[in-house]
């Protein structure tokens, strides 16, 4: 298989010597083509940032990176004629109709809707019925799906797309997955970047990024698969006070809530038959059972180190 | 060509869905050609006098109806003492005191002279100082008539004595309208190039739409003459429809060609619109493009020879103005309107606005930058 992009010791600090900011801190990592690829991260850890050195709007410090075989640097010109960008922000003309949006952005990419239509026509029939309709009027959703239409009009090889479902509802998030997966199978390489752990299963391969560091670089099987420990799932009457005892406990490793449960790690050498033994006498109602762990826990975990 | 075919395609669909810019456009012409030649007058008119009579003889009375009925002047009071008029002027309803004094008729024809006292309120120079001046010549003229009345003048004047008659030129009746309306259709014609574009730029780049055009492989300068040749068009419109109202209203048409006013325009709008692309380089939001284009607009018109004469100017002021490009198109405009310039009287103005032009626009490509 071959490489579609590559990222080698891309650094990039913003800001002067007292308030210096790193965004990005040393990253490295290959998608492959044909791969959609996640960058998952909480607000801040740097993925506007790459996405923006990536489509060739902001220079890194230091570093090469090349996108379908071409450097970031010397060949931006040929890398604007080849990726696909949709900013995380809504960004097409919102005086221009639906229609003419996407008819310009066509336009200036050399190449017409009925070129290109077998691409985007999934998506783009779904907001068809408003194309006359000014690009600012639209929903939320809609707005999204011209967006992408909008970068995918000239067939790109390499598509960019920078927290596409946040502020989005859950129904259209997942069908814009949905979306994102017909598209993967034109052989498109895409990179998307989300704070939803969640989706994170969704991609062939996630890096988990925080505070401009790539923590870990897998399949999201895999990063389960390395979580290497044991979860336990706890609840109870009373969850705050659960929580604040858990914490308190030095066997208690890590505790965190997350859903209806609290989610615990416990160091080395201790088991549930621990917990049921410390937590019985203060707890009514004590409910505890080992749990698969998901991306969000191997995120929690990664953080800690 | 085919990318700027439709980069203009959009441009012009953009501005003419904005109904605000369509306003702009058609409204501000009309307005400001409408209302400010009336209210940018320097002549004086309506000047408030004091006036106080010692002598309440025949001539002092006469001397105040001369001065009255010139048109000039409103008289305000008729006070007993000076006094009593100063404090009309501390309530800023006097702006001129007259003082008569006692047996000014007896000095006038016993000793051929008599002195009179004018005191002017200086809060508004401009007023004091012209109100002061018309008051003299009539004043004078007045002084001419009586001696007329005593003396037989001999045919030939055993005195010797200078008179001034002055003819002007180019604008017979001194009609300010002429010379204000081509001044303030400069104005306007500036703010279209420099304010609309600045703005035009700095909305692409609020609402993040510059970003992705910056993807693309469009190219820097099908990028910035897609946005310069709509507000050239625009700002051309707009003169047109300034010289229509200048005709329709004010009975104004240039004495000059419409193709030299229309060359000149057309290179000072390249440099006006170049001015504005690089307010737009610098600014991040469009309430920056508007106080630094607010900030440079109040320079230029100040220091243009708008509503003060540039020759009047110390000499540093006059340095600046030759930077200030509205300064050479007011210029350019009332020798072409009022005078009938020709466009080889006006080269030096031209090829000065052609230097303006590509440093403005040449700065501006060069800081315009698709990528930080």
């Amino acid at each position: 298989m071959s490489i579609a992009v590559t990222v080698k010791n891309i650094l990039k600090t913003y800001g002067k010597k007292k308030e210096l900011v790193t965004a990005l801190q040393d990253i490295n990592f290959d998608v492959k083509t044909g791969e959609l690829f996640g960058i998952i991260g909480p607000d801040g850890a740097g993925k506007t940032s790459l996405f923006r050195i990536l489509t060739t709007l902001l220079l890194a410090d230091s570093g090469t990176a090349t996108v379908d075989g071409f450097d970031v640097v010397t060949d931006y010109k040929q890398i604007r004629k080849r990726v696909g960008y949709m900013p995380g922000k809504f960004s097409l003309y919102p005086d221009l109709t639906v229609q003419e949006n996407l008819a310009f952005f066509a336009t200036i990419f050399n190449t017409s809707i009925d070129e290109n239509y077998d691409l985007i026509k999934d998506i783009y029939i779904q907001i068809e019925p408003f194309k006359d309709r000014k690009a600012g009027k639209l929903s939320g959703g809609m707005k999204q799906k011209l967006a992408l239409s909008c970068a995918l009009i000239h067939r790109p090889s390499v598509l960019f797309l920078d927290e596409p479902t946040t502020g989005v509802d859950a129904v259209s998030r997942k069908e814009f997955w949905e979306m994102l997966k017909r598209l993967k199978e034109q052989g498109i390489t895409i990179l998307v970047s989300t704070a939803y752990m969640d989706e994170a299963s969704l991609c062939d391969r996630v890096a988990l990024m925080q505070d401009g560091n790539i923590m870990s670089i897998d399949t999201p099987a895999q990063i389960v698969a390395n979580f290497g420990r044991t979860l336990w799932a706890v609840r109870s009457g009373n969850m705050l006070h659960l929580l604040d005892e858990l914490n308190t406990m030095k066997e208690v490793e890590n505790a965190y809530p997350s859903g209806t449960f609290h989610h615990v790690i416990l160091k080395k050498g201790y088991t549930d038959a621990f917990l049921q033994q410390a937590l019985s006498e203060t707890n009514n109602n004590l409910e505890i059972k080992a749990i698969r762990p998901n991306i969000e826990d191997c995120f929690m975990q990664l953080m800690r180190r | 060509m085919r990318t700027l075919k439709f980069l203009l395609q959009k441009e012009f669909r953009q501005i003419f869905r904005d109904p605000s810019i369509i306003r702009l456009i058609f409204i501000m012409p009309v307005m400001q050609l409408m209302i400010l030649p009336w209210a940018a007058d320097y002549e004086m008119k309506n000047i408030k006098l004091g006036v106080i009579d010692h002598d309440h003889s025949d001539y002092s009375r006469k001397l105040i109806s001369t001065i009255t009925a010139s048109g000039y002047f409103i008289l305000n009071d008729y006070a007993a003492t000076f006094n009593q008029s100063f404090s009309e002027i501390e309530k800023d309803h006097s702006d001129i005191i007259l003082e008569i004094p006692a047996s000014f008729e007896k000095n006038l024809v016993k000793q051929s002279e008599a002195t009179l006292f004018i005191a002017g309120n200086a809060i508004n120079g401009v007023k004091a100082n012209l109100g002061s001046l018309y008051l003299r010549t009539i004043i004078n003229d007045f002084n001419q008539t009586v001696r007329m009345d005593w003396i037989q003048v001999p045919r030939f004047s055993p005195e010797t004595q200078v008179e001034v008659r002055s003819s002007n030129w180019f604008n017979p009746l001194m009609n300010y309208k002429y010379f204000m309306v081509p001044g303030i259709l400069v104005i306007l014609l500036t703010m279209v190039g420099s304010n609309l574009t600045a703005m035009n730029i700095v909305k692409e780049k609020e609402i993040g739409t510059i970003e992705q055009i910056n993807v693309t492989p469009i190219k820097k300068y099908h990028f910035i003459l897609g946005k310069l040749i709509p507000f050239w068009i625009l700002g051309l419109f707009v003169l047109t429809l300034g010289f229509i109202i200048a005709r329709l209203v004010y009975g104004i048409s240039p004495l000059g060609s419409f193709v030299t006013i229309y060359i000149f325009a057309g290179v000072y709008l390249l440099a006006v619109l170049g001015l504005g692309l690089l307010i737009s380089t610098y600014a991040a939001t469009q309430q920056q493009a508007m106080l630094i284009s607010f900030f440079i607009m109040m320079i230029f018109i100040l220091l243009g020879g708008l509503y003060t004469s540039i020759d009047s100017m110390p000499e540093w002021a006059k340095w600046i103005t030759r930077f200030n490009p509205v300064s050479y198109f007011i210029e350019v405009m009332r020798m072409v309107v009022l005078k009938g310039s020709s466009l080889y009287d006006i080269r030096k103005q031209l090829l000065v606005m052609g230097v303006f032009a590509v440093v403005l626009n040449g700065w501006a490509v060069v800081s315009y930058r698709k990528r930080s």
